[in-house]
This record gives C-alpha cells, structure tokens and sequence, in this order.
C-alpha cells in the first residue's frame, strides 16, 4: 500500500445523510472479481439519473453515517478508483472504516459544522500526521486510532504484520481450550 | 471484576494486543475473489482451512438451476465457478449449486451446528450479526479483512464499546421478533449503535426461539452495531443438540459447562444501556430508504414538515419522492405490486410457518407477484415435508430454490423500476431491490397477509 501523509486540494460536496453502499456501487457491479475498474460505476444511478454530478478532486465531503449498509469493499475500491484519496464526514459506519483505511482511504470525522464550512471551502489540506484538516483560514483536528494512523504512515500491509506474530497464533492454537468446531469432514 | 457475554468471548480469543483469533470463518462468492487472488499474489496459504466454509447465495437463481456452469448471467457464472475453483484450490469445503447443504451463508452456519456459543465468527457479509443470537461474538468484514482470515486465522480489531438493550414486558399478539428489531431502529436510528457491540435481553428476547433472535441480531447493524448478541441459554442447548457440526457425547458436556458460564454476569457494566419497552410495540412498517425510516402500521406516512433537523428533512423528503408516497397516506392504504419472503432475516422454516398460516386457504390477490425463497435447501425440504409448498403454491405464491433472492437483485430476481414490495428483507436502500424498486420492510406475517390484501393491514385485526 502507498503511504498516506498530506492529501490536499479541491473538495467534491455530497451533502446527504446515510450513504449506504448500495448507492456508492451498486450490486449489478459487484459480479466482478477483480479489484480493479470500479471506479467509472461509482454512484452509478444517481450520476445516470442526473441525480448528482461528481468531481474526481482528492477530497469527498458527505453527511452523517456515510458508508452504512452493506460491507462490499467494492465501495472503497470505487471511491478510490474514481479518484478521490480522503472521505470528510461527521460520521461513518465502523465496516466503511475499516475496509478504506486497508486501502488508503482516509476517512476523517469532523463535527457537523466544520464539514459543512469545509463543503462551502472548497479546497482543503489534509495532515495525517498532524490530524487536521486546514480550510478556508480555519484548522480543525481530527481522531484516528494511533495504530491505523502509523500503518497508514507507512504504507504496511495488515497480513505482512500480523505474520510476524506467526509464533504467537500457533500458541494462541495450541492453549485454547474452548469448544470449537471443525468445518472438515461434515 | 463481573464480566460481560462480550468480554469473556474477547478475552479468550485475544492473541495478543488487537489481534482476536477467529473461529469460524464463513465464505461466499461476492465478497471473496479478491482475497483468494491476494494470497496467489503472495504466494500465502489459508492458516485453518479446517474452520472455514464456503456457499454461493448472492448470485444465485432460484429456478432450480442445478450447477453453477448453467446459470445463465455470465458475470454470476464466473462468480460462483470461481468460488469452486478457490476452494478447490485452498481446501477449503464449499456447498455450491447442487449441495442438499447450500444455502443462505447465515442460514446453513446455524443450521449445520457450526454457529455455538463463545466462538469468534467471521464473513464478507454485514448481516454476519446474524450468528450472535447463539452468543458468539460475530460480525462483518471486508475483502481485506477476508484474506487477513484466510492467511492469519485472525483479525486486527480494537476493543469495541458495549451496549446492552434491555426489552421489558411482552410483545404482543402479531408482534414479532422483526418488528422489534425495525422499532428498536426506528428509535435509536441507523447510527444509533456505530461502535458498539450490542448484547439484547430482557423477558421478550428470553422468551424467542433460536430463529427469532437470529432475526433480530440479523439486523444489529442496520442500526450501526456490528455485533448483536444473546446469552445462549435451553433455548439455545436444544437447538444445538444432535446437530451435525455440534459436538456430541462427553464433549457436549464438556461444550455445556463451557457455554453455561457465558452469558453476562450480575454487576457487569457495558459502555451505554438503553431500555425498550416490548408490551407498546406494534407491527411495523418501512416508509423511506433507510430501515430506520419506520413506523407502525396504524400509523400514516409522516410528513417531513414535522423533523426538527434539515438534515433529517432532507432525507425524509428525498425518501418519499423515491418511494412514490405522500405524507399523510395511512399505511394500510398503500398498495403493492410484489411481496417477498425470504432473506438471511426472514427465510427459516418458523417464518415460513409462520406465513404459511396466514395464507392458508386464501388467494394472493390478483394485482400481485409474491415469492417465498426459502433460506437453504434444507429450509426447503423441511418445508416441502410439512406440506407448506403446496399451501403457499395455491395461494398463487411462487415457491422458490433457496438463495438471498431478491433481498439484493444480484440474481434474476429483482425488482422493476417503481414496483412497490413487501419485503420480509432487511435493507429498503434505494434500488437494493432492482433500480427504482420501492421496499417495505416488514415482517413474514404481515408480508402474507399484505399478499393476500395487496394492501398493508395490521394482521391485528386482520381475520
């Protein structure tokens, strides 16, 4: 994964509450198996319909509980693919934020109020390292967990990781006691 | 320190800081693909193919197809072939088209007796929730985290906070376990929950079958949660027994004093608690394009006029534009074109039962489509042994091979654009159903009757 540090630039305004993702990729997309050419089918009926029309800027700024639904990374793939390297909103579905961060979307959670000045803004400069976001002559700091951050940094890649722990599953294996079953053999 | 369901599971599946070893780890065709490609990439293997077992659901036809080199939409083909091939290739057991054991991927986990008490229990699926009604700690991922588990046999996780949402009283007569959930959503919305693990109790839950809780843990994360628990109790024991993955002689005793010793102890505290009164609830109903958009069926669409908040207002007007409805229009004057049951929610043999009483000797009326989708091969068989096939089939209901169906629209069976259902499923997005297709989420009874109607009625009053 690349490293993320500083993403800055223009701002693409979603201003809507809820965006599930069955709206970010619908499922008619999600037959292919690849991880790639996602990006074109983002939001795929409401840009057909005219519904909206989206800039491909670094930055996305939406409403509440973006991401919610359905736990297709397809949605991060399409959002990332389609150009856009961070995703500002007062809040995201825990799955969306697990899934962007694996792929270096950023998700940042700002209060309301500082979403809706960053979407009147329309530029915006993301720190990672500082944990804020600089727009419009204002600075507004962000939470992220200290872990994701540092993988996120340095561009590490959650498996490579965990593999170093390798020695501590096998012991994790050999002592646990608690009934579990085999899928083998049914 | 008193421990919660939540913690003990957490503290014996900690490997070390942040890393909680996984037990069960469920596969299907969507979600997938890319993993097993990432571990070809880098030349991994799958740690325990032992504790992973893989279904094709989302993509399949429910018209009896009986191999995956016959279905008809290209794209699904190569989707289900591909989930055959990776499995093959990674040793991992799979029920595809033609296994008497396939199924919707939270309907055969519990089904086969792998979905126990205290396990871990992962898949590429949201409604992975679904499997805490045994009190296992489980939940969603995504395709990262899907290859994550099939190189690691864990999973990089921070401690969640808890919640425990505590029912009082009873439901009453024509209430159901789906009812609770969408009201419980209704009232704490579809954040309400983002960043807990939510343990459900109370009398109501307590007096559930294993088959309502799963529904109502099902749609945990339609609420924001993505966990959603029981304390497995008898009820949980005698669902288990003699099934096939379950364990059996002197490890079932062994198994029992383990799952026993789960569930929340006296003093314990969570992060939040709310309280929910049971014995108020009415059978409910979805208006918008969220499933916390609902109400109850004595009630009339709300006016957006009425929502404190712009954002709020905002979303409900959009909402009944897509919907086609108007403010004020009582729900039992809504008319329908289709009705669906089936889902990971609503697709056991109990809700077939269930629905097959309301519709037993009467007529689908003539204005609608209605289709049961059983949730697994053996869902259906079991049904076809009590003879419900033959009730729903005279009813004029289509009766269907086992599938997520048209929960999704990722097989042939979808929605048309503007066709207004009655779904027994549990997402009314936007076009979840086929482009342009309007949902109503509700329960299997009140789908039936709905079916029979081709209006929403309170089955309340309903004779």
């Amino acid at each position: 994964m690349e490293p993320v540090t500083t993403i800055s630039g223009r701002v693409t305004v979603l201003d809507r509450a809820d965006v599930d993702t069955d709206q970010i990729i619908p499922k008619q997309f999600l037959k292919r198996i690849e991880r790639t050419g996602f990006g074109e089918f983002l939001f795929y009926d409401w840009i057909r319909s005219g519904e909206i029309a989206l800039e491909p800027n670094p930055i996305l700024a939406a409403g509440r509980n973006f991401g919610c639904g359905s736990s297709r990374e397809h949605a991060v793939w399409a959002i990332r693919q389609f150009g856009f390297a961070a995703v500002v909103a007062p809040s995201f579905s825990d799955i969306f934020s697990s899934n962007a961060t694996k792929n270096g979307l950023l998700p940042v959670a700002l209060p309301d109020e500082d979403v809706h000045a960053l979407m009147q803004s329309g530029e915006a400069t993301i720190d990672l390292a500082a944990q804020t976001v600089r727009f419009a002559g204002r600075v507004a700091s962000f939470d992220i967990d200290t872990e994701v951050k540092r993988r996120l940094l340095e561009g590490l890649d959650d498996i490579a990781i965990t593999l170093t722990h390798a020695a501590d599953i096998d012991i994790f294996e050999r002592r646990a006691t608690h009934p579990s079953p085999s899928t083998a053999g049914l | 320190m008193a421990k919660t369901l939540f913690d003990k599971i957490w503290d014996a599946h900690l490997v070390r800081d942040d890393l909680i070893y996984i037990d069960l780890h469920l596969v299907h065709e969507v979600t997938s693909p890319q993993a097993f490609d990432g571990l070809r990439l880098t030349g991994r293997r799958v740690r325990r193919p032992g504790r992973t077992i893989a279904t094709a659901d989302h993509n399949v036809p429910t018209d009896g197809t009986p191999r995956a080199s016959l279905i008809a939409d290209p794209l699904s083909r190569v989707q289900v072939e591909t989930l055959e091939r990776n499995c093959a290739e990674f040793g991992i057991p799979v029920y595809s088209l033609g296994s008497d054991r396939r199924g919707i991927v939270h309907v055969i986990g519990p089904e086969l007796g792998l979905t126990q008490p205290g396990l871990t229990i992962v898949c590429g699926d949201s409604h992975t929730s679904t499997h805490g009604a045994f009190g296992a700690l489980a939940f969603g991922i995504g395709t990262s985290e899907v290859e994550h588990v099939l190189a690691t046999q864990t999973l990089v996780q921070r401690r969640p906070k808890t919640m425990r949402i505590l029912y009082d009283g009873a439901l009453g007569f024509g209430v159901t376990a789906k009812d609770l959930i969408l009201a419980t959503i209704g009232r704490l919305g579809t954040a309400g929950c983002t960043g807990y693990v939510v343990e459900y109790a109370g009398a109501p839950i307590e007096a559930m079958s294993m088959e309502n809780r799963m529904t109502v843990c099902n749609m945990t994360i339609e609420g924001g949660g993505r966990a959603g628990m029981v304390a497995p109790d008898d009820t949980t024991f005698a669902y288990l027994t003699g099934r096939e993955a379950a364990p059996a002689g002197s490890e079932w005793e062994d198994a029992l004093g383990y799952w026993r010793a789960l569930p929340t102890e006296d003093g314990a505290t969570f992060d939040r608690e709310e309280r929910i009164d049971a014995s108020v609830l009415s059978p409910m109903v979805t208006w918008g394009t969220t499933p916390g958009m609902v109400a109850g069926v004595g009630e009339a669409v709300p006016d957006p006029a009425g929502l404190d908040s712009p954002a709020d207002r905002d979303a409900a007007e959009r909402a009944l534009a897509y919907m086609g409805l108007r403010p004020g229009t009582p729900f039992t004057q809504i008319s329908l074109d289709r009705v669906f049951i089936g889902s990971c929610t609503n697709s056991r043999i109990e809700d077939l039962r269930a629905a097959a009483r309301i519709v037993d000797g009467r007529r689908v009326a003539p204005t609608v489509r209605a289709m049961v989708v059983p949730g697994s091969v053996a869902v259906k068989t079991q049904a076809e042994a009590e003879g419900l096939d033959r009730i729903f089939a005279s009813a004029g209901f289509e009766w269907r091979d086992a599938g997520c169906s048209m929960c999704l629209g990722m097989n042939p069976d979808t929605l048309s654009p503007q066709e207004r259902c009655a779904s027994t499923s549990n997402r009314n997005f936007e076009g979840r159903q086929g482009a342009g297709g309007r949902t109503h989420l509700v329960s299997p009874e009140m789908a039936a009757a709905a079916a029979i109607e081709g209006r929403f009625v309170d089955i309340r009053e309903w004779s």
